[in-house]
């Protein structure tokens, strides 16, 4: 199937409300006691990934990337709300036509690949189960996709060990692409790299994009990263989306007053030495467990009014900016004053 | 200031804002292993001015860890300091007896760790912990050191001291354990802290709060900070000053924005192009071909030779010492012109 048809307005891959919880300590003592005991990870998004797309999902650490990843790619059940792909419901449980659509890379290229099997190993094991090639084609087709990665066919019969993390992270790459997916989601991939080593790997996902025709979720805390590979951004805050929009819209007109926050916290190459101006945020995101009532951001908020503890802001956008989406009371309009808002340094420590 | 090669100090070559705290003279480390010995820190020399910063940068194995846990005396057991000097306000550390270590280890200098959990004891209060160094190293009673405990924790910006100094590691964020660290580093007042890439595990909002929060430290009180990253934007925002390792040496050396804008070695300008810029977004990177130097057999000449553009028949053959340049820079390369005129180009293409 092409990545044009079959996709409808909403996406090739989407989440419609998912939510995602965990649960944490006593079950039973939380029904005795009436009280919530799960930890909300994702907590209603709605996100689609469209044909040919790259879409960046950014955040701090639990804001839970990972786990909206995880279910998107068929890992891990949701608790609420679907996923569709190519506008059919599809579950945890996936068929293995849907479950090769969508792949995944993980961060950390030393624990994702199994030490026992050599590189050929893994790519067989795929293409076999998955009948992706003719038995008789398996071998060539291994071959085929360490080239397609930029590494020597005699990678074949080496061990994950005897490789570099850069080199680890192609066949963790090679081994996503095995099964010719739709849709690659990549989950920090170069976080775990050497700089120079992270541009080999930045520069084989944007070609293998162009080539292949992959949509490509990227999770990712480097913004420049981002800037530099995506289409779109989607910034997460404690299991919610506050805001998508195009990479350079978002990054030169944030709407949300985190995706703000977010940006002046980038350290840049020339921009000097800090002044002595306060933090772009204070405090530390509040725990997923105890999510603040009305809008989740508002306890560091800068901007935070009486309104935003009532009320939970929807994502939505402005007739002026169709494709540009936030959660705030206060997006597409002036930004009232700074200071008079709520939020209390280190509220939440 | 950076001086080139043993005992090279160049007066007036820095941006010195009060004397040396801390000097290092051609040092260097060896481990060895079963593969044979590997040179992890070969002849590294600087200088670290009282209240400067200095970064420290460069890829994994490029012995800047190793230089730092040398400085402090805490090298893994297999390596060994094999010759050269580390001057902590004159005196060589390299020489002196365990016992002595100890003492100039908690008060004149302290480190930051990347990890604070695991640097961090779980079964002890932090305010305890942040009490033990005035007690032990400053004969502090019980009472005085959680005085200075709670006078330390509120200057680091952790909220409700009271209460915080009776929870354990496990109770604080990443981020307000980074301050449980700096607080304990600035116990007993240090001339110097060293930190390894301390907000490395932190978010970029922490990280923003982290570097702000140190950057204000050094300044109010003075302490000098070795810096060691692999980041060159967060040594933009904290360092005045940068040295640049690769395969165990130091290749160019200077004035944070000069190295990081301007780069007057091949390496630093291949890390500088591989790396995204925020501000500057490129068709695509540039990664630096090839592989890191093996640190037991090292390539002859210049280290960087067989990954570098530039390189001609000298850079293969002859050693490559920092040498001094006009402006407190320095660098290794022997053909440092033609990295400046690339590097003019580069930012030519940028404007």
């Amino acid at each position: 199937m092409t990545a044009a048809d079959g996709a409808g307005p909403e996406g090739l891959l989407a989440a419609h409300g998912v939510a995602v919880y965990f649960p944490v300590g006593s079950q039973v003592m939380a029904r005795v006691q009436g009280e919530e005991r799960r930890l909300r990870a994702v907590d209603g998004v709605d996100l689609d990934i469209r044909p040919g797309e790259a879409l960046a999902l950014v955040g701090e650490s639990g804001s839970g990337k990972s786990t909206l990843a995880l279910a998107l790619c068929g890992l891990r059940p949701v608790d609420a709300g679907d996923i569709t792909l190519n506008g059919k419901v599809v579950g945890a449980r996936r068929s293995p036509a849907d479950r090769r659509r969508v792949q995944m890379v993980f961060q950390d290229p030393y624990s994702s690949l199994n030490p026992r099997l050599t590189v050929g190993g893994v790519l067989r094991e795929l293409l076999r189960v998955h009948h992706v090639v003719p038995r008789g084609q398996v071998s060539a087709e291994s071959k085929r996709l360490l080239s397609l990665v930029g590494l020597p066919e005699e990678a074949v019969g080496a061990y994950p060990r005897q490789f570099s993390g850069g080199q680890r992270q192609r066949i963790a790459i090679a081994r996503a692409l095995a099964l010719r997916p739709e849709v690659l989601i990549a989950d920090e991939p170069v976080s775990a790299l050497d700089v120079s080593v992270q541009a080999t790997i930045l520069n084989l996902l944007a070609s293998l994009r162009a080539e292949l025709g992959l949509s490509l979720l990227l999770i990712s805390h480097n913004l420049a990263v981002v800037r530099h590979l995506c289409d779109r951004v989607a910034v997460m805050y404690l299991g919610r989306i506050v805001e998508v929009a195009p990479t350079e819209e978002l990054f030169s007109e944030p709407q949300h007053p985190y995706t703000r926050a977010l940006l002046a916290a980038i350290p840049r190459l020339a921009a000097g030495a800090l002044d002595a101006e306060a933090p772009a945020i204070t405090g530390d995101p509040p725990s997923p467990l105890r999510i603040p009532s009305g809008c989740r951001f508002r306890t560091r908020c800068p901007i935070a009014q009486p309104r935003c503890e009532e009320e939970d802001p929807e994502l939505t956008s402005a007739a002026q900016a169709p494709e540009h989406l936030a959660a705030c009371h206060f997006a597409f309009e002036p930004v009232p004053p700074a200071g008079t808002g709520l939020a209390r340094a280190g509220d939440q420590a | 200031m950076i001086a080139a090669g043993a005992g090279g100090a160049a007066p007036g070559a820095g941006m010195a804002q009060g004397g040396t705290v801390l000097e290092l003279r051609d040092l260097h480390v060896r481990i060895v292993s079963r593969q044979g010995t590997v040179r992890a820190v070969d002849g590294v020399s600087f200088d670290v001015a009282a209240g400067e910063a200095l970064g420290l940068v460069g890829e994994s194995g490029s012995g800047k860890s190793m230089t730092l846990r040398a400085v402090l005396g805490v090298l893994p057991p297999e390596a060994r300091v094999t010759s050269g000097e580390i001057l902590l306000d004159g005196v060589n550390l390299v020489t002196r007896p365990q016992s002595e270590l100890n003492r100039i280890r908690g008060r004149k200098m302290s480190m930051i760790f990347q990890e604070p959990m695991s640097a961090l004891n779980p079964v002890m209060r932090v305010g305890w912990q942040i009490a033990e160094g005035p007690q032990v190293q400053l004969g502090f009673s019980r009472a005085r050191a959680a005085e200075r405990a709670l006078e330390l924790m509120r200057r680091v910006g952790i909220p409700d001291p009271e209460r915080r100094f009776r929870a354990y590691p496990h109770e604080f964020s990443g981020g307000m354990r980074q301050r449980v660290m700096i607080a304990i580093a600035l116990s007993c007042d240090p001339e110097i802290i060293l930190c390894d890439e301390p907000t490395t595990a932190l978010d970029v909002t922490i990280q923003d709060q982290i570097l702000r929060l140190l950057a204000r430290l050094c300044r109010e009180s003075g302490v000098s900070l070795v810096f060691v990253t692999h980041d060159l934007p967060v040594v933009a925002q904290i360092c005045q000053r940068v040295a640049v390792m690769y395969g165990a040496q130091l290749v160019e050396s200077g004035a944070v924005a000069d190295v990081l804008l301007n780069p007057w070695h091949p390496y630093t300008r291949g890390l500088v192009r591989s790396a995204p810029d925020f501000d500057y977004v490129r068709e695509s990177l540039v990664p630096i071909p090839g592989a890191p130097p093996s640190l037991i057999n090292p390539p002859p000449g210049c280290r960087f030779h067989p990954r570098c553009e530039f390189a001609e028949e000298d850079c293969r053959v002859s050693e490559t010492p920092l040498r001094l340049l006009p402006g407190g820079r320095a660098t290794a390369c022997l053909h440092y012109e033609r990295c400046m005129d690339a590097a003019a180009a580069d930012r030519a293409a940028r404007a």
